[in-house]
């Protein structure tokens, strides 16, 4: 017993302080009630913005604490402003539905401050033991939320749904876990990383590879990519939908963060049997995402195949295996984030005067009952399309150039498909193309279904026209720069 | 024959497998697939243990503590969406869970 004094806590006063703030909202909601649950909501997001400020540090060097179970850098940094700006922004988009659903109940905002702390955990993770509780606080919330609508037979279904295969897929990564220490010896990523450059010419325990495999698959899960996807379109079309927007957004977020730690710092000299699997996940998204959306009536289940689409485009910078590539992907991520935050946002306003509606038919003739809610959506729909010269375009500019300059600086790379990648990204990022085009023309020039209730709540309108604005003028250098250079600063903090 | 690291290994593996095959071949009750869940976290379990007598590290058991600890609150959890679920559709057996499709 060496140690006995408190570890270092500054690197995870952010945690903390969303730690303790639950812990508060919920007192203060077990006093006053659910009428108190506008406030709550309220504070909640004050709660993530003081958050955000106290979380970014952008020192040079990375700082671990806990016995180096968790680490603070850069690239954590930036992980974690997206995560808290995508809960925020799914706070206060969900007051003004639960008010008209006359559902308000205040364990909504602490359940969702609560998966957002599991979401800071599973970013700042550096070692199995913080990676598993990080994400088991994530999902136990995530369940709840699904099911959060508990008198409507979609939200519950959704929840059980969620639930049975989010437990499985824990199963899955702690068996992996399980493999990999007993055949490394140590459940700390710095460690295993060390133990696994120094194999030697022995090469690397086949128990290692399996283990990594089963870690893969449990993670790959959470981002819900192929072939582990199927829970995500029922879910997303079962739960409330200010809980789908939320579930679009932040835990892929942070599931892609830790899937990129994962990767570099304990499997980062296994590169040559995980970018397989990376590869043949990312092709089989993007053609499914493509392919399947077709058919959709249901707007939250396009999104939720959409965002499947979108989930194997990011992997592209994943299978690149190098820094460009993360740089890519945190780039892809963030776009992402401002095109879902902003179609929720008008999917939430699809309401008329007996109540929400969630078909593609509904939103027949927008442009001549709503003109400004049909534009901001349209400049979603082309965004996610990937249409030049909006964000989405550069987003996936940024994952298919790295990936190809991966491709021709190693040409023992081409081995693992990675021009075959490109090649089919591209293609089938036309073929879905067709889908957001779809909505597009039922909005302009189909005849009106009907008029929506004019959206009351402000902040709904603003954070419409805010991501119409950034998606349309990301060609600005005041718009872009400030994240490519983020982007590249983090992805230096993770592979330094 | 003395016990080793490999029975205890074949064990959980076979434990794994069982909660597995519980989950996706079972087609009538949902409880089972609770059942089937615990089943993969005790195999979990196991295995860290073994290992760590193993390899004399006490990191394992640490790990089994949590995985104890988490399980329990995903058995409470998962018990309270079934019977919200219980409550909307009168029946919680697997085929009758398909209102959504596609």
């Amino acid at each position: 017993m060496t140690e006995t004094m408190l570890p270092d806590l500054v690197p995870a006063y952010g945690e903390i302080l969303m730690a303790v703030g639950a812990m508060l909202l919920l007192m203060i909601g077990a006093f006053r009630g659910n009428k108190s649950t506008g406030f709550i909501s309220l504070l909640a997001v004050a709660l993530m913005l003081v958050t955000l400020f106290v979380t970014v540090s952008w020192g040079d060097s990375a700082t671990y604490t806990f016995g180096n179970m968790f680490v603070a850098d850069r690239f954590t940094s930036i992980m974690k402003v997206m995560v808290l700006v995508a809960s925020a922004l799914s706070v206060i988009m969900s007051m003004q539905y639960f008010h008209d659903e006359r559902e308000e109940r205040f364990e909504y905002p602490v359940l969702l401050v609560l998966a957002t702390l599991g979401m800071m955990v599973m970013v700042s993770a550096n070692d199995l033991m913080s990676l598993y509780m990080g994400l088991e606080l994530q999902s136990l919330s995530l369940y709840v939320l699904a099911a959060f609508r508990r008198d409507s037979e979609l939200s519950t279904e959704a929840g059980l749904k969620y639930f049975v295969l989010g437990a499985l897929s824990s199963g899955i990564l702690l068996f992996g876990s399980s493999l990999v220490y007993g055949f490394v010896g140590s459940t700390n990523f710095t460690v295993i990383g060390q133990t696994l450059s120094h194999a030697g010419d022995h090469g690397v325990n086949i128990g290692v590879i399996i283990g990594m495999v089963f870690i893969l698959a449990g993670i790959a899960f959470k981002i819900s990519a192929v072939p582990f996807h199927m829970w995500a379109p029922d879910v997303y079309q079962g739960a409330p939908t200010p809980v789908t927007a939320f579930f679009a957004v932040a835990p892929k977020i942070a599931a892609f963060a830790l899937l990129v730690r994962v990767l570099y710092v304990p499997f980062g000299d296994l590169a040559a049997s995980w970018t397989q699997v990376i590869v043949f996940m990312s092709l089989a998204s993007m053609v499914l995402g493509a392919v399947a959306a077709i058919v959709q009536t249901n707007i939250k289940r396009l999104m939720a195949y959409s965002s499947i689409g979108h989930v194997g485009y990011a992997l592209v910078g994943l299978a690149a295996g190098s820094q460009a590539g993360v740089r890519g992907l945190v780039i892809y991520l963030a776009i992402y984030l401002v095109m879902n935050i902003g179609t929720f946002a008008c999917i939430l306003s699809m309401r008329r005067k007996d109540g929400m509606v969630e078909e593609i038919s509904d939103l027949a003739g927008l442009v001549q009952t709503r003109p400004a809610m049909a534009t901001a959506l349209a400049i979603f729909m082309f965004s996610l399309a990937g249409i030049p010269p909006l964000a989405g375009f550069w987003a996936k500019w940024f994952v298919f150039k790295a990936v190809i300059a991966a491709a021709v600086a190693n040409p023992a790379a081409t081995d693992y498909g990675l021009i075959t990648l490109a090649v089919v990204g591209i293609v089938a990022s036309v073929a879905g193309a067709y889908y957001y085009l779809n909505v597009i023309k039922v909005m302009f020039f189909d005849a009106p279904a009907g008029e929506f209730v004019p959206q009351k709540s402000r902040n709904m309108n603003a954070i419409m026209g805010v991501g119409a604005a950034l998606l349309l003028l990301f060609l600005l250098p005041q718009v872009n720069s400030p994240l490519l250079e983020y982007a590249r600063m983090a992805a230096a903090a993770l592979m330094s | 024959m003395e016990i080793g690291l490999t029975h205890y290994l074949t064990v959980a593996a076979m434990l794994f497998t069982i909660g597995i095959f519980g989950i996706f071949l079972n087609r009538k009750n949902v409880i089972t697939i609770l059942m089937s869940v615990e089943l993969i976290l005790l195999s979990v379990n196991i295995n860290f243990v073994a290992f760590s007598s193993y390899l004399h590290d006490m990191a394992g058991q640490v790990f089994t503590m949590f995985i104890l600890t988490v399980a329990a609150a995903e058995a409470a959890i998962g018990l309270a969406i079934l019977v919200v679920y219980y409550r909307n559709r009168g029946t919680i057996a697997v085929e009758d869970i398909h209102l959504m499709k596609g």
